[in-house]
C-alpha cells in the first residue's frame, strides 16, 4: 500500500522491520515507547497507571456487566441494578420472548445479513471500476460516492420516508419490507473509497498477465483481485456490520407497523410496556448487544485498523 | 490520473466498436452503486429541497409558498432553542470526547498484552448500537436512590439526582453519554497518531532535558495535530445530526430541554405531519453539514500534503 495502514494495536518502530523488536535489537530504551514515558517496572508511576486503568475499565466496561447481571436478575421493582448478579433467572428472557423479541432479532439479522451482503457486493463492484479502469467522469463518480457520506439518514429522513413509500419510476412500496432498510444501505461511500484505495495498490503486472490468459472482467475481479483484497474486505465487513446494526432512524421510518422493527428499535417498545420491568429491557439489550459483540471480538483488529485508516488517510 | 481519455486518438479509428465496449465496462460495474445512491440518497435530497418550498397537503396537492417554511422554522422559538441545544451538545460532546479520548490514548498506549485487552474492553461503547447504549443509560440514570448512579452518589452522601427529569441538567446528562460513546472511538484514532511519532524524538527530547509537559506539548501534539483537526470537525458534524442518542434517552424532554435540531424536525415531520416545515429544517441541516464537510476535506488535503 502506498501509505501504510497504521495499526495502533501494534505500532511498528520505523527502524525495526520485524515490528516488535527483541531486547537485544532494541536501540531505544522502553521508556521512549510511549508519549508519557510509562515505565514497566514497579514504582509510583506504575501504581498510578494501574489505578487509572482500573478507573477507565470501570467507567467504560463495567456498565456492560450491569446489562448482563440485570438481565439475569429478577427485579419486579425495576430500578435496582448492580455490577454483580444476585441469583440468576431466565424469566426476563422468557418475558422478552413473549413480547416478540426473537422476531425482532430475526428482522435485525435478516437486515444485517442482507444489507451487508448487498453493501459488500455493490461497493466492491464500484471500487473495482474506480481502481482498475480509467474512464470519462471518474472524478465525478468518486465525488458522488463521497457525497453519499454527507447525506446520512438523519439529514434526508423525511423525504427518504416518502421515497420508500413510493420508489420513483417503478412505484414500489418498500415500507414494511426488509428492502426498505437494506437498499438505502447499499451504496456506502466509506467502503467504496477504502476498497478503491486498496485495489489501486495491486500491481498491474498481475492483471496484465491474467489478461494475456484471456481472463474476463468478472473472473478478474472474482479470482485475481478479490483474493488479494481480503484484509480490506474484512475491514469493510466489520465496519459495515457495526454501521448497519447501529441504524435506528432508518428501520423506524421504513417500518409500516412495529412488527417490522429491528431489535434495537424494539427496545423502546419493551421500555414503554408498563407490565415489564427493567430486567426485561436489559434482557432485550443483551440480545441486541450479542451479535455486534461477537463480530467485534472476533474481528477487532481489522475494525481498529479500519478506523485508524479512515481517520488518518481519508 | 487526471487524464480521462484512456486511448490515444490514433487507436480509436480501427476498432471503434471495441473501444466503446471497453468504455461501457466500468459503468456496468458502477451501475448498482450509482443507482442505489441516486434513488435512496440524491433523489430524497432533491425531493427534500423541493418540498421545503411547498405547503405539503396530502390530498389537495402541494402549493408553492416560497421561503415561508424557512421563515416559519427559523422564527419558531422551539427550533431556536433546539439550535442552542444542538450547539451545546455537539460542541460539548466533541470537546469532551476528544479530551477524554486523548487522555485514554496516553494512558493505554503501549505494547503489553494487558494493555491490548484493556483497549478492547474500553472500546466496547463505540461498537454497541446507540439505541442499546441509550436504554442502558436510561436505567443507570434512574432517578430514585436505588438507581445505579444514584446509589453510588448515595454512598457519597449525596441525594438522588433526577438526571433526565430535571430540565436544567438533562442536556448535560445526554452529553455525558455522548462523551462515553465517542471517547473510545477517538482514543483509537489518537493511538494511531501516537504510533506514528518518531521514538527517537522522545529520546532526543530526554537528552535535552525537557520536562514531560514540554515533551507532550512540543513533540507529541504537533505530531498528532492533523488527526486532531479531523476528529474535531467530524465530531462537530456528528453532533449536528445527533438524533438517536437524544431520541432514545429523553425524546427531547423534559419540557423540550434536550430537543435538538433533528428530534425537532422528526417531531414536525412524523408526528405533526408538517412535511414542508420538516423539509426546510432538514435542508438547513444539510447545508451546514455540507459546509462543514467541505471544510473537513480541505483540512484532510492540507493534512495529506504535509
Amino acid at each position: 500500500m502506498s501509505a501504510p495502514v497504521i495499526d495502533p494495536v501494534r505500532p511498528a518502530a520505523p527502524d525495526t522491520p520485524a515490528g516488535r523488536s527483541t531486547k537485544a535489537q532494541r536501540t531505544t530504551p522502553a521508556r521512549f515507547d510511549t508519549a508519557l514515558g510509562w515505565n514497566d517496572g514497579p514504582g509510583l508511576a506504575w501504581a498510578l497507571r494501574v489505578l487509572l486503568c482500573l478507573i477507565a475499565l470501570a467507567v467504560f466496561a463495567a456498565p456492560f456487566l450491569t446489562i448482563f447481571s440485570g438481565a439475569f436478575t429478577t427485579n419486579p421493582s425495576g430500578s435496582s441494578l448492580s455490577f454483580l448478579p444476585h441469583g440468576s433467572t431466565l424469566s426476563n428472557f422468557t418475558v422478552a420472548g413473549e413480547r416478540g423479541i426473537w422476531d425482532y432479532l430475526g428482522n435485525s439479522l435478516v437486515i444485517a445479513g442482507g444489507g451487508l451482503l448487498l453493501q459488500l457486493v455493490v461497493c466492491t463492484l464500484a471500487a473495482y471500476a474506480l481502481a482498475r479502469h480509467r474512464f470519462r467522469g471518474q472524478a465525478l463518480v468518486m465525488m458522488l460516492f463521497m457525497m453519499t457520506l454527507m447525506l446520512p439518514e438523519e439529514v434526508i429522513a423525511i423525504p427518504l420516508s416518502l421515497v420508500l413509500g413510493d420508489v420513483p419510476v417503478v412505484h414500489l412500496d418498500l415500507k414494511g419490507t426488509v428492502w426498505g432498510v437494506i437498499l438505502p444501505l447499499g451504496a456506502w461511500g466509506f467502503s467504496v473509497m477504502m476498497l478503491t484505495e486498496f485495489m489501486r495498490d495491486i500491481p498491474t503486472e498481475i492483471e496484465e498477465a491474467a489478461r494475456l490468459d484471456g481472463v474476463g472482467e468478472l473472473r478478474m475481479l472474482w479470482q485475481i483481485i478479490l483474493p488479494l483484497c481480503k484484509p480490506a474486505l474484512g475491514v469493510a465487513g466489520v465496519l459495515g456490520f457495526i454501521m448497519i446494526w447501529d441504524q435506528y432512524l432508518l428501520p423506524l421510518i421504513a417500518a409500516k407497523d412495529p412488527t417490522d422493527y429491528t431489535v434495537t428499535v424494539a427496545l423502546s417498545i419493551l421500555r414503554t410496556d408498563p407490565e415489564v420491568g427493567s430486567g426485561v429491557v436489559l434482557a432485550g439489550a443483551v440480545i441486541a448487544l450479542i451479535p455486534s459483540l461477537i463480530v467485534y471480538l472476533l474481528l477487532q483488529r481489522s475494525l481498529v485498523t479500519g478506523i485508524a485508516a479512515g481517520a488518518t488517510k481519508g | 490520473m487526471t487524464a480521462t481519455v484512456p486511448a490515444p486518438a490514433a487507436r480509436r479509428s480501427p476498432g471503434k466498436r471495441a473501444f466503446s465496449k471497453k468504455a461501457v465496462v466500468p459503468w456496468l460495474f458502477l451501475a448498482p452503486g450509482l443507482l442505489l445512491a441516486l434513488v435512496f440518497k440524491f433523489w430524497p435530497m432533491v425531493k427534500g429541497i423541493r418540498l421545503s418550498f411547498f405547503d405539503v397537503r396530502p390530498f389537495l396537492g402541494d402549493q408553492w409558498i416560497g421561503l415561508d417554511n424557512y421563515t416559519r422554522v427559523l422564527t419558531d422559538h422551539r427550533f431556536q432553542d433546539a439550535i442552542g441545544h444542538t450547539l451545546i451538545l455537539g460542541i460539548g460532546q466533541a470537546v469532551g470526547a476528544i479530551l477524554l479520548g486523548f487522555a485514554l490514548a496516553l494512558l493505554l498506549e503501549g505494547q503489553a498484552r494487558s494493555l491490548r485487552i484493556l483497549r478492547t474492553a474500553v472500546f466496547l461503547p463505540a461498537v454497541t448500537a446507540t439505541a442499546v447504549v441509550g436504554e442502558l443509560w436510561r436505567l443507570m440514570y434512574y432517578p430514585t436512590s436505588d438507581g445505579l448512579l444514584n446509589s453510588g452518589l448515595h454512598l457519597l452522601g449525596l441525594g438522588p439526582v433526577p438526571f433526565l427529569d430535571n430540565p436544567d441538567i438533562a442536556l448535560y446528562s445526554t452529553m455525558a453519554m455522548g462523551i462515553w460513546i465517542w471517547a473510545p472511538y477517538n482514543m483509537v484514532i489518537f493511538l494511531a497518531g501516537l504510533a506514528g511519532v518518531d521514538r527517537s524524538l522522545y529520546e532526543a527530547a530526554a537528552m535535552d532535558g525537557v520536562s514531560l509537559w514540554q515533551r507532550l506539548r512540543y513533540v507529541t501534539l504537533p505530531a498528532i495535530r492533523p488527526a486532531l483537526m479531523i476528529v474535531l470537525t467530524l465530531a462537530t458534524i456528528r453532533g449536528l445530526r445527533v438524533f438517536t442518542e437524544v431520541y432514545v434517552l429523553t425524546g427531547g424532554g423534559p419540557a423540550g430541554s434536550t430537543d435538538v435540531w433533528m428530534t425537532r424536525a422528526y417531531t414536525l415531520g412524523f408526528t405533526r405531519n408538517d412535511i414542508g416545515g420538516a423539509s426546510a429544517a432538514s435542508v438547513v441541516l444539510l447545508c451546514v453539514t455540507l459546509l462543514l464537510t467541505v471544510m473537513v476535506n480541505h483540512l484532510r488535503k492540507r493534512g495529506g500534503a504535509r
